[in-house]
């Protein structure tokens, strides 16, 4: 085995001279891989961008049957959970290990609260026939012929929501591994990296819906004549 | 240990809870603000809003939440050069929607 003259650790594998380097590539790692997210997402916006550009009017009226009320307290809770997230990652820099499982649990709890308010949002489109694809779709306040074009918006909100809320559900799931091996001791002052990592996924998933509640909730609410 | 501790400190940038504080509430307060400002008569100019409101939101998140502020040259990078591919794949695919019916092409 090589050899950098140092017993492996959590914090120092036998691959890095120091554990700043160590951090380094992890963090550098991660921003790699939400880089490729970015781009994944990315083809998305601009499935969006062109359709919002070509339908405009369908688009802000398919955007108001969306409740914004709902959407924004929604981001909050959202927002809250990120503030929580960099609390546990601090609390991990901090080497305080009961703080790290309070805050992760606090953030798996806000995490939930989205993910369920989301599902009731997507059960009020079932109810109002606003399911692209549905036989009795109808979304009013618009002629028959533009009916095809709201389905449209509709599609491109449950792929842009969803493909989120998936990324949320995967996070849980990251959250709890981390819940207990905080639980378990794994973490210290000198080695917090997986908190730190997922805490960046977290943000980068609350970035994702801080561009999506504008752009789907808020198409222009002041619609004159309509 | 003692030697390693200090390369630690050094090299983590601690924030306190107060700044994480106000950039919760800044968030929120901006959470409110696109949400009323979409409401208001503002025609095209309103997506412009909302896009700086989002985009300072974002910056927010990654500069603060996300340490891009106290990371590395090589990461600040990255994410910068991220950016810059995304706005490609949007910018370019929006030149051809939006160019396409300038010019009548012969044969088309």
């Amino acid at each position: 085995m090589a050899d950098h003259g140092h017993t492996e650790t959590f914090a120092l594998r036998v691959q890095f001279d120091t554990e700043a380097q160590q951090k380094d590539a992890s963090t550098l790692g991660m921003w790699i891989f939400l880089i490729t997210e970015i781009m994944f997402f990315g083809g998305m916006f601009a499935v969006y961008t062109v359709y919002r550009n070509w339908y405009p009017e369908v688009f802000k009226v398919a955007s108001t049957s969306l409740n914004q009320i709902i959407g924004a307290i929604n981001t909050g809770v959202l927002l809250l959970s990120s503030f929580t997230m960099v609390m546990a990652v601090r609390a991990g820099q901090l080497g305080q290990q009961k703080m790290i499982i309070w805050f992760l649990i606090l953030t798996l709890l806000f995490g939930g609260v989205f993910l369920g308010v989301k599902a009731y949002e997507w059960y009020e489109k079932f109810e109002e026939h606003h399911i692209p694809g549905q036989a009795e779709f109808h979304l009013e306040g618009l002629p028959q012929q533009e009916q095809g074009h709201a389905q449209l918006f509709f599609s491109i909100y449950f792929a842009m929501t969803g493909l989120h809320a998936l990324h949320m559900v995967i996070g849980v799931g990251i959250l709890l591994t981390l819940i207990f091996q905080a639980k378990a001791g794994k973490f210290a002052a000198n080695y917090y990296t997986p908190v730190d990592v997922a805490g960046l996924y977290w943000h980068f998933v609350d970035v994702i819906w801080i561009w999506l509640f504008p752009l789907l909730y808020l198409i222009d609410r002041h619609t004159p004549g309509k | 240990m003692d030697h390693q501790q200090q390369i630690d400190t050094e090299h983590t940038h601690i924030d306190t809870v107060g700044t994480y504080v106000k950039i919760l509430v800044a968030l929120l307060i901006a959470t409110g603000l696109t949400t009323w400002v979409a409401t208001l008569p503002l025609g095209n100019f309103s997506t412009i809003v909302a896009l700086s409101i989002a985009t300072g939101k974002m910056l927010l998140v990654s500069l603060f939440f996300m340490h891009v502020r106290h990371s590395s040259k090589l990461t600040k990078l990255i994410v910068v050069g991220g950016l810059l591919w995304l706005a490609i794949l949007l910018v370019l695919t929006m030149t051809d929607f939006l160019s396409r019916g300038i010019l009548g092409v012969a044969g088309k």
